[in-house]
């Protein structure tokens, strides 16, 4: 893997979920349902005691603001490195998933259109196996993540073009019942 | 269809060993020109108009071949329909070697009798003629039976228009994106859904048999594998694992199906037991080892893996051991599919940011590129070895194309609106 940054996660965690949700506008119980998912997270030194699991989890998904809202991450070609600009995307993820042991995930690849059908299944399969990585190393469960790659035959954006392509180079991060 | 065959009336066949084997010679040499051969719209008699037009069917049929060069209609010098009516000096001035002429006539509604005839232009005799019943669902493949009893007499290699190409299109965009599997003739007319899905589909393949199609289907939101019978529709669920379940392949005999697994942590070949759904695995190896295909005599698969660094093909025996890795030209080099001779590979070739089908001859080594698209995959073999199908991008539209072996010659296919991909040819004799 390209990155390190477990070791430094709870942390992290902490300032960029609190930085992304005291700018997003939200009310009172937004932030207490926030600041309850340091507590969630198994960090037990940031817990508040606030809100209960139920509230936040709603919470978070919904909240435009919140990182979770991204649920997309994308790649060069050919290739299922994880971009640094992601890392902390999928720690904040993890976290979620984490604090949340019922709440299921699917890891959906996808590749774009270039080359052959099944090799880009194959590679849309790996993009997925770097993120379920990603995931488990930051404690998630096996039994939450269930993977399926698409390789080609889900566009996120139609066209031959550079820019469709990177776009369709991606992996999305599904919530299981949203 | 094959009962209509057998029970087709046999007319005439003269004894043209030595024209037919001149004929052979003169095409094994001249790869460089396409045989001229004139070919007169067929006489009608029956109630209102003629109900296909079965001269233009297997003009077409022969044309894409590229071993032939059927003459324009407004070249004909004359419209004969029975052998009396051939005058073959007329032909003869316009250096044809080959003349085709034929009679469609209705036998009672619905039911026709088509005749045909082949005639060496310059020894003035016929090469072969036959007469089949038909009913009208029937006529298009009559043509296509004619064509391939031309092409055979007159090359001495099996023809293969009347077989059919399986293939995928999808309609509509974003959620309401319908992806159809279907089956239609060689030339691309007569498409028969048989399969629709709002998920994706993919990777069709024939069995040796003609009788079944195994696919990829997405519509329980994972990957799975089924084998469907082409005539009644019924079908079976043989692979379900966990992650990527693709790229079926059958064995020649019919008794196993390769295919591509990767519940054990990343894409590997297995070989399945269609009775059983026993499985072996093939491959171990960390990179993506996917798209198996089956060598003729069943011995060996090639493969992709980007075990090497990018995407390459490789082959492997069947029942394992170290795989040899068989392309070098090239960053990438995926898709394989086996000639019927076993001789050359035809795969998707990635070259300069374009991504086209080449040959790779086995035996020489030397690689081919035959075709000039940016985005063309899925090279599939006709069942003769003369011809590659494959997909293309026209226009931002996916379209079924065919190249000869050779290269010369290239034509897409008519096929109905929609993005058309995954083009598989049939076996002989379905």
């Amino acid at each position: 893997m390209r990155y390190s940054m477990h070791s430094l996660i709870g942390l992290l965690l902490v300032a960029v979920l609190a930085g992304c949700s005291s700018k997003g506008g939200t009310t009172d119980g937004e932030m207490a349902a926030v600041d309850d998912r340091g507590m969630g997270a198994g960090e037990g030194a940031y817990a508040t005691g606030a809100a209960g699991a139920g509230t936040f989890q709603g919470m978070s998904i919904d909240d435009p603001n919140s990182p979770l809202s991204r649920r997309v991450i994308y790649f060069e070609y050919d290739s299922s490195d994880i971009l640094a600009e992601d890392q902390d995307l999928l720690v904040s993820h993890a976290a979620y998933l984490a604090a949340n042991p019922g709440q299921g995930v699917s890891l959906e690849g996808h590749a774009d259109e270039r080359g052959s059908r099944e090799y880009n299944i194959g590679l849309g399969d790996r993009r997925v196996q770097a993120v379920r990585r990603v995931l488990e190393l930051q404690g998630v469960s096996a039994q939450q993540i269930t993977t399926v790659s698409y390789g080609e035959e889900k566009p996120a954006v139609e066209g031959h073009s550079d820019t469709a392509w990177r776009m369709n180079r991606r992996v999305e991060i599904v919530y299981t019942g949203y | 269809m094959r009962d209509m065959f057998r029970s087709l009336v046999f007319v005439l066949l003269l004894q043209s060993g030595l024209a037919h084997a001149g004929l052979t010679i003169e095409i094994t040499q001249g790869v460089e020109g396409a045989v001229p051969i004139a070919i007169v719209p067929f006489g009608w008699s029956g109630a209102g108009a003629a109900p296909e037009n079965l001269a233009a069917i297997i003009s077409s049929d022969l044309s894409r071949s590229g071993r032939f060069d059927p003459l324009p209609d407004r070249d004909l010098v004359a419209h004969p329909t029975d052998a009396a009516m051939v005058k073959f000096q007329n032909w003869r001035m316009l250096s044809v070697d080959n003349l085709v002429i034929g009679q469609v006539s209705q036998t009672s509604a619905g039911q026709y009798s088509v005749r045909f005839e082949l005639f060496d232009v310059y020894r003035g005799k016929q090469i072969i003629g036959y007469s089949f019943p038909a009913g009208s669902q029937d006529l298009r493949r009559v043509a296509h039976h004619i064509s391939d009893l031309i092409y055979e007499k007159l090359t001495g290699e099996k023809g293969a228009f009347n077989t059919q190409i399986a293939y995928v299109t999808t309609t509509g965009s974003g959620k309401g994106k319908t992806y159809t599997l279907l089956v239609a003739d060689s030339d691309g007319y007569s498409p028969q859904t048989i399969l629709r899905s709002n998920q994706p589909l993919m990777s069709p393949a024939w069995s040796a048999d003609g009788r079944q199609i195994a696919y990829v289907t997405f519509e329980n939101k994972a990957a799975e594998i089924y084998l469907q019978d082409v005539a009644s529709g019924s079908r079976r669920k043989v692979a379900s694992f966990p992650g990527v379940n693709g790229a079926p392949s059958w064995s020649p005999d019919g008794r196993r199906l390769a295919l591509t697994l990767s519940q054990d942590g990343n894409p590997e070949i297995y070989i399945m037991e269609v009775a059983s759904r026993a499985l072996k695995r093939l491959t171990t190896n960390p990179a993506i080892d996917t798209e198996p295909a089956w060598a003729p005599d069943g011995k060996s698969l090639v493969f992709t893996s980007d075990r090497g660094g990018s995407p390459q093909l490789y082959r492997i025996a069947s029942w394992g051991g170290q795989p040899q890795r068989l392309t070098f030209e090239g960053k990438y080099n995926a898709g394989a599919d086996i000639s019927p001779d076993g001789s050359k590979i035809a795969m998707v070739h990635g070259n300069n940011g374009s991504y086209r089908i080449a040959v790779l001859d086995l035996k020489s080594g030397v690689t081919r590129v035959l075709t000039d698209g940016r985005l063309d995959e899925s090279p599939s073999f006709s069942p003769n070895g003369s011809m590659i199908i494959y997909a293309t991008d026209a226009g931002n539209r996916g379209v079924m194309a065919a190249v000869s072996v050779d290269g010369r010659f290239r034509q897409r296919l008519s096929i109905q609106a929609g993005d058309v991909r995954e083009p598989v040819w049939s076996p002989f004799g379905k």
